[in-house]
C-alpha cells in the first residue's frame, strides 16, 4: 500500500492525470454539446480515430504540425457532418449511424494506413510532426503547482480552455440557448421559429470538432504516431463521463478528470503486482457504477415527484 | 398493396447494390488490376469446396449473434453487449473443455450449456438496470464488453495459458470436448445444426407464443404495452436473458467447433457484426440465415482478395458502414415508396 501512495502522491502522477484526461475531456465536451441538442453521438470513437490518422498523414506530407491539426479537425468534422446528414436527412437511427461510423473508422483507418505506408499496425514510416508542449513562464517556477500545471502539450491547455468556451457557448449565447431548447423540447423550439434541423446539424458538427481535437492529441501529442485502434475506448469513456456528469459542463469536466485519474492510476498500479488486464477494466467498472448511481437517484426523484403529485 | 409489400426487400437489394458499386469503385482506385481483383472478391468464395465451407463456417457465429441482437432490437433495446458475452462465454466453455473429462457428446454439451447460462446471467445485468432504473442499456452493455474482455484475457493469461506454446493461447481442449465436423473436406461443424434449430425456435417463440407477442408489443411501444397490462420490465429482462443465452451459446460453439485451444487475444467482433446481420434481416429470425450468409460471403471474398491481390481486406469495413447507414435510413428511397402508394391509390 505504501508503494502505491508513493506513486500517487507525486507531482508526476498529477501531471500524468492531466495528460491522460485531455482526449477524454475533448470528446466528452463534444458529447455534451450534441446531447444537449438531443442527439446521442456515439460515433466519438470513430471520429477520434479518423482525425488521429489524418493529423499524422497531413503533417507528414506538409511537414507542418499545424496544418496536420487543421486536417485532423476538418476530417473529424466532415465525418460528423456525414453522420448528421444521414441521421437528420435520411433518418438513419442515430445509434446505428454511430455504430457505422465506428465500424468505418476501425477498418477504414487501417485500410488507408496500409495504402500509404504499407503497414497495417502503425505509421512509423510516415515522418509525421508533433504539436509542441508549452512551459508557462512564472507558473513553472511555483513549487508543486509548477511541475503539475506547466510543460503540458498545447492541446491539453486548449482542452481546459475549451471547458470555459463550451460553458460560455451553452449558457451565455443565443446559439447555446437554442441548442438547449431543441434538446429539451424540439416541438416548442420549432413553434417559436427555431430550425431544429439546423441547430442539430450545428451541434453535431461542433461535437465532431471537439472529438477531432481529442483524436489529433492522441497521435500528435499523447503519442507521436498513429497505431491501429489507438483511441482504445476513450470515445466511449467520454460518453460515459458526459452522462455521469449529468450533461452539465462543470460535471462533465470533473467526471472526465475522474476518468483521467482512474486511467493514470491504472498505469501507476502496474508497479504493484495486480494483473494489468484487470486494472484495465477499472474505468469501465467505475462507469457502470456511476451510471447505476445516477439511474437509481433519477428514478427515486421521479417516483417522489409522482407521489407528491398524486397525493395532491 | 402488392408492390408496396415488396418495398423493404427492394430497398435492401438497392442498398446492397450501392454498397457493391462503392466496393468496385474503391477496388478500381486502389488495385493495379481492378477487374481481376473484383472477380476474386465476387467469385473466389464459390471457387472450391473449401472456400464455400469457409463462408458457412463464418456464417455460424454471425447467425448466433445476429439472432441474439435481432431479439434485443425487436424489443427496442439498443444493447450491443453480445460482443463481450460471446467472448467471455468462449472462455467459460474453454475452461470446461480443458479441465473436465466426460464421455463423448456429454462433454461439449456441458461446456456449451455452461457458456450459455453464464451468457444469460451476464446479459441480465444491463437488462435489470434498464427495466428497474431505466439506465441506458447501450452504454452499460458497451462498458460490459470491455470489462468482460479484461476479465477473460486475465483468465487466459494467468490460468489457462499453455507455457509450452509460443503464443498467447490456452492449453489444448480435451478431444472429447470438440464438436464434430459434419461435411468432409470443410470445417463445418455441428454448431450449424444447433444454430438453425435455435433460429426456428426463436421464430416460433416470437410469432407463436404470448411471450413473443409481448416482446414485440413492448418493442413497438413500451408505454402502450404497459397500459394494456403487460409487465414490460419482465419482458425486458426476459429478452436480455434469452439474447445473452444465445450469444453465450454462440461463443461456446465457435470455440469448440473451430479451435483446439482458446486463442482470442482481442474481442472477435462477432457481436457488433451481429447488429449488422440483425439489421439486414430486419430483426426477423428466419432472415438472419440469409443475411449472415451474405455478410460471411463478402468477408471471405475480402479475405481472399487480400491474399490474392493488392487490396487489403479492411476495405470491407467501409462497405459495412455504407450498408448500415443506408439500411437503417428510413427516408432512403421513401419518395419512391410514396409515389408507388399514390399510384396504387389512384388505381384503386
Amino acid at each position: 500500500m505504501n508503494s502505491l501512495l508513493n506513486v500517487i502522491l507525486t507531482t508526476d502522477f498529477a501531471f500524468s492525470v492531466l495528460r491522460v484526461t485531455t482526449p477524454i475531456l475533448f470528446a466528452a465536451l463534444g458529447a455534451l454539446i450534441s446531447n444537449r441538442a438531443g442527439i446521442i453521438n456515439i460515433g466519438m470513437e470513430g471520429i477520434m480515430l479518423v482525425s488521429a490518422l489524418t493529423g499524422v498523414i497531413v503533417s507528414a506530407y506538409t511537414h507542418s504540425a499545424w496544418v496536420g491539426l487543421l486536417g485532423a479537425v476538418l476530417s473529424g468534422t466532415l465525418i460528423a457532418g456525414i453522420l448528421a446528414f444521414f441521421t437528420l436527412k435520411f433518418k438513419t437511427h442515430i445509434i446505428l449511424g454511430g455504430v457505422a461510423i465506428n465500424m468505418f473508422a476501425s477498418g477504414g483507418t487501417v485500410f488507408i494506413l496500409y495504402l500509404l505506408s504499407g503497414d497495417k499496425g502503425s505509421s512509423t514510416s510516415l515522418a509525421s510532426k508533433v504539436l509542441p508542449s508549452v512551459e508557462i513562464p512564472l507558473l513553472k517556477d511555483i513549487p508543486v503547482l509548477g511541475p503539475i500545471l506547466s510543460g503540458h502539450h498545447i492541446l491539453t491547455y486548449l482542452s481546459i480552455l475549451s471547458v470555459l468556451v463550451v460553458y460560455y457557448l451553452l449558457n451565455r449565447t443565443p446559439l447555446g440557448l437554442r441548442i438547449r431548447s431543441v434538446g429539451e423540447n424540439p416541438h416548442a423550439a420549432q413553434s417559436v421559429g427555431v430550425s431544429v434541423i439546423k441547430i442539430q446539424y450545428t451541434a453535431l458538427l461542433l461535437s465532431g470538432f471537439f472529438a477531432s481535437l481529442g483524436g489529433a492529441y492522441m497521435s500528435m501529442g499523447y503519442l507521436s504516431l498513429f497505431t491501429r485502434d489507438m483511441v482504445a475506448g476513450r470515445g466511449w469513456i467520454a460518453i460515459a463521463a458526459e452522462s455521469m456528469g449529468r450533461s452539465t459542463t462543470v460535471g462533465t469536466a470533473l467526471t472526465s478528470l475522474l476518468f483521467g485519474a482512474a486511467d493514470a492510476l491504472a498505469n501507476a498500479l502496474q508497479v504493484l503486482k495486480i494483473p494489468a488486464e484487470l486494472i484495465a477494466t477499472l474505468p469501465y467498472v467505475a462507469t457502470v457504477i456511476g451510471l447505476i448511481i445516477y439511474a437509481v437517484s433519477e428514478t427515486r426523484k421521479k417516483n417522489k415527484k409522482l407521489k407528491t403529485t398524486t397525493s395532491k | 398493396m402488392f408492390k408496396v409489400k415488396y418495398f423493404e426487400a427492394i430497398r435492401t437489394a438497392a442498398v446492397i447494390v450501392i454498397a457493391l458499386i462503392i466496393a468496385f469503385l474503391i477496388i478500381s482506385l486502389v488495385s493495379d488490376q481492378p477487374v481481376k481483383t473484383i472477380g476474386i472478391f465476387l467469385l473466389e468464395p464459390l471457387s472450391t469446396k473449401g472456400h464455400i465451407g469457409n463462408v458457412i463456417e463464418m456464417a455460424i457465429p454471425l447467425m448466433f449473434t445476429g439472432l441474439a441482437v435481432s431479439l434485443l432490437f425487436r424489443a427496442n433495446m439498443f444493447n450491443l453487449g453480445a460482443e463481450g458475452i460471446f467472448y467471455f462465454s468462449g472462455v467459460v466453455a474453454s475452461v470446461l473443455a480443458i479441465h473436465l473429462s466426460l464421455g463423448g457428446w456429454l462433454h461439449p454439451l456441458v461446456a456449451i450449456a455452461a457458456g450459455s447460462i453464464v451468457g444469460a446471467l451476464l446479459s441480465a445485468v444491463p437488462g435489470i438496470l434498464k427495466a428497474k432504473w431505466n439506465a441506458n442499456e447501450l452504454v452499460t452493455s458497451l462498458m460490459f464488453n470491455n470489462i468482460l474482455f479484461g476479465v477473460g484475457l486475465y483468465l487466459l493469461n494467468y490460468h489457462l495459458r499453455d507455457a509450452k506454446a509460443f503464443a498467447n493461447v490456452s492449453f489444448k481442449f480435451e478431444k472429447t470436448a470438440q464438436l464434430s465436423k459434419i461435411f468432409p473436406g470443410t470445417r463445418i461443424h455441428t454448431g450449424l445444426i444447433i444454430v438453425l434449430v435455435l433460429i426456428v425456435l426463436a421464430h416460433l417463440f416470437l410469432y407463436r407464443t404470448k411471450w413473443g407477442y409481448e416482446l414485440r408489443m413492448t418493442g413497438a411501444n413500451r408505454e402502450f404495452a404497459r397500459y394494456s397490462g403487460m409487465k414490460t420490465a419482465k419482458v425486458i429482462i426476459l429478452v436480455h436473458l434469452i439474447a445473452g443465452f444465445i450469444a453465450g451459446m454462440g461463443g461456446s460453439v465457435e470455440v469448440l467447433g473451430m479451435y483446439s485451444r482458446f486463442q482470442w487475444t482481442s474481442l472477435p467482433g462477432y457481436g457488433l457484426d451481429g447488429a449488422l446481420v440483425a439489421m439486414l434481416a430486419k430483426n426477423n429470425p428466419l432472415s438472419v440465415i440469409a443475411s449472415a450468409l451474405f455478410l460471411a460471403y463478402i468477408r471471405i471474398g475480402a479475405d481472399l482478395m487480400a491474399r490474392l491481390s493488392d487490396v487489403p481486406s479492411e476495405m470491407i469495413s467501409i462497405i459495412q458502414a455504407v450498408i448500415i447507414l443506408l439500411i437503417s435510413a428510413e427516408q432512403f428511397l421513401k419518395f419512391w415508396k410514396n409515389r408507388m402508394l399514390l399510384k396504387e391509390a389512384k388505381e384503386a
